[in-house]
């Protein structure tokens, strides 16, 4: 018996994300009495695999193979089925990410076991096995229950505390069989975003709306980002607008994000704009017409002009960051 | 080529949630039911690629599995433009029942392009596309803003964590798209609902199918503590507050 747990790597290296669900399925195993297996793929190296037992990880399941650099749903989520068997997965954990959502219902119809998407904590009950997760976009929170014997679940990024433990995972080599004919999808071009820390794992979002009037007045929403090491993002209009770009818009059709800290400048708080933001730990909000709603969903707020008080924040953080 | 574009009725994005029988359900009733947001675009892109000749695109259908109450949001779509419709007549139950009743539909007249949201906006699945591509069998592509059909060629701008990709893929297929896939949806002319009326909507029966997963209750979010305010000529204590309290930065 096992929880397998896929991790993904970027040029090699793991992030945050792979760790969170690392110690996620480590607390798992736990309260099923059995241990986590990792997936990785793809070339990483053994020091860095070594690092997700760090976070509970018993056996690190390394699989190398030629087409693997580029994601095929078929082919992977095949690997990750074959994988299951071997281990005798009870749950495979993995993110709701792009490539989790992508994999993670094809898994369950191999597998035939129950998927939740989006759980940002552990089963409240094993038998039966009962998960929360968030419905009507925030609204609610629906009680799942898993009829299945293997359990499929996505995990929402940044809802779960690493853990980090003593202990030395064992590496293995993993030989997966896939058919040859199964590599459908061809990447021909590939943009990255190099540089910019990516708005779904940042810790901290600066994001703008309509209030901010122009796309020239984004310089201090800019600055206040980089200098506290976070993303940029904004509402939809302003994407619409062509102000911003389209990969910055959070809210029920663009990101859904739980950053520790938004701060959300000229934005309404529309419960659209709010279902993507709502699980942040902390929201500001500075807006001009005391009556917004986003001052109802925020921890704490200013009444003001944006192009007033940006100018102060930015200088009072750069205090704050010299002291 | 023949696009179908699987259709989730839901409630308008403004509802508010009511719960109901012990928490069991939510209040059904009162509510504006809508095309799913992402459906809708999708539908968008299929039309559009419809009146692009070099695409040659026959016919676009939409398909809902859902009961008799579905049928004002079905019609809404083949009033925007598509030209037949399928429901399948059940209540959802689970993104895996749902999938597998479209796919016994699927099976007996394969479409070239399928559609589907990244997600519907009352359970939040991101569920029914993938799994749909599995039970057939056929190639996926998630997180799709962009398709373009040239020559028989499928293009596709999938979103990969931290930048974009541009692949191709031999249909049949099944494309999840979010965001980008179309500007605005498209909204019915007088015409379009005219001519919706006389369009075909075939209604179909469930398969025996079971679900993996049950709903077993709602709970409702915890209210939110009041904003604290801070005043504009100080700025500096919101940072102080967010260093000292908050401990976030
Ligand atoms: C199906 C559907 C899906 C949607 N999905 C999304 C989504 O995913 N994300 C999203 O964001 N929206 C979404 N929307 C749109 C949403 O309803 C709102 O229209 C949108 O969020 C408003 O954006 P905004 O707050 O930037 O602009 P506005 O609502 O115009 O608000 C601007 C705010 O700026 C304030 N302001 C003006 N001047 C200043 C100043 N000088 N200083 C400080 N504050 C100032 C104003 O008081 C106001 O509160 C969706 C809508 C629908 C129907
Ligand atoms: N009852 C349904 N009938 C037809 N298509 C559906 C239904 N429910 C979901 N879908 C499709 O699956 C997508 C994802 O839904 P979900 O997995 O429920 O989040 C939606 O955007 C629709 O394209």
């Amino acid at each position: 018996m096992s929880v397998l747990v896929y991790t993904e790597n970027w040029e090699g290296k793991f992030k945050k994300l792979s760790f969170e669900l690392v110690s996620y399925a480590g607390k798992l195993a736990e309260m099923l009495g059995t241990s986590a297996v990792a997936v990785s793929v793809g070339n990483v190296a053994n020091d860095e695999l070594q690092k997700l037992g760090n976070y509970g990880a018993a056996k690190i399941l390394s699989v190398k193979g030629t087409g693997l650099d580029k994601l095929d749903n078929q082919v992977f989520t095949s690997v990750l089925a074959q994988a299951a068997a071997q281990e005798n997965a009870v749950a495979v954990v993995l993110s709701n990410n792009n490539t989790g959502k992508a994999l993670a219902p094809r898994l369950s119809v191999k597998l035939r076991a129950g998927l939740v998407s989006g759980v940002t904590q552990l089963p409240s009950s094993l038998n039966p096995f009962t998960i929360t997760k968030k419905v009507f976009s925030g609204k609610a929170f629906a009680n799942v229950v898993v009829k299945t014997e293997i359990k499929v679940l996505t995990l929402a990024q940044n809802s779960f505390e690493l853990v980090q433990v003593e202990n030395k995972a064992v590496i293995q080599d993993f030989n997966a069989n896939i058919d040859a004919g199964l590599f459908k999808t061809t990447v021909k071009d590939v943009e990255k975003q190099a540089g910019k820390v990516l708005l779904t794992d940042a810790e901290i979002v600066v994001s703008g709306g309509r209030g901010m009037k122009s796309p020239d007045n984004w310089g201090p929403i800019e600055e206040l980002a980089s200098l506290l090491g976070g993303a940029t993002a904004c509402s939809r209009p302003v994407s619409d607008e062509g102000w911003r770009p389209h990969s910055e818009h959070t809210g029920q059709t663009g990101k859904i994000i739980a950053p520790n800290l938004y701060i959300a400048i000229g934005i309404s708080g529309a419960i659209q704009h709010l279902a993507g933001v709502s699980s942040s730990k902390y929201i500001v909000a500075i807006n001009n017409d005391k009556e917004a709603p986003i001052f109802q969903a925020a921890d704490y707020g200013i009444v003001g002009d944006a192009q007033k008080i940006l100018p102060e924040l930015v200088k009072a953080v750069h205090e704050v960051k010299a002291s | 080529m023949n696009i179908l574009i699987c259709l989730s009725n839901v409630p308008d994005t403004t509802t508010k949630i009511k719960l109901v029988d012990d928490n069991k359900n939510y209040e059904k009733t009162g509510i504006q039911w809508i095309i799913n947001p992402w459906d809708e675009l999708a539908l968008t892109r299929a039309l559009e690629l419809k009146e692009n000749a070099d695409a040659k695109v026959e016919k676009v259908t939409v398909i809902t599995l859902g009961g008799k109450e579905a049928e004002p949001t079905i019609r809404k779509a083949l009033a925007i433009g598509a030209d037949d419709a399928i429901r399948i007549d059940a209540e959802p139950q689970d993104a895996f029942f749902v999938a597998s009743q479209l796919a016994e539909v699927i099976k007996k007249n394969m479409y070239d392009l399928i559609l589907c949201g990244i997600e519907s906006s009352d359970y939040n699945g991101s569920a029914v596309g993938g799994m749909l591509a599995e039970l057939l069998d056929i190639p996926s592509v998630s997180a799709v803003s962009m398709i373009n059909i040239n020559g028989g060629e499928i293009s596709i701008n999938r979103e990969i964590d931290g930048g974009k990709e541009m692949v191709s893929v031999p249909a049949p297929l099944v494309t999840v798209v979010q965001k980008g896939i179309a500007k605005e949806p498209r909204i019915a002319s007088m015409r379009g609902i005219m001519m919706a009326k006389t369009k075909p909507l075939n209604v179909v029966p469930a398969a025996p199918v079971e679900s993996l997963t049950e709903y077993a209750g709602f709970e409702l979010p915890k209210p939110k503590a009041a904003c604290k305010m801070v005043s504009p000529d100080n700025v500096k204590e919101l940072v102080d507050l967010l260093h000292n309290e908050a401990k976030v930065i």
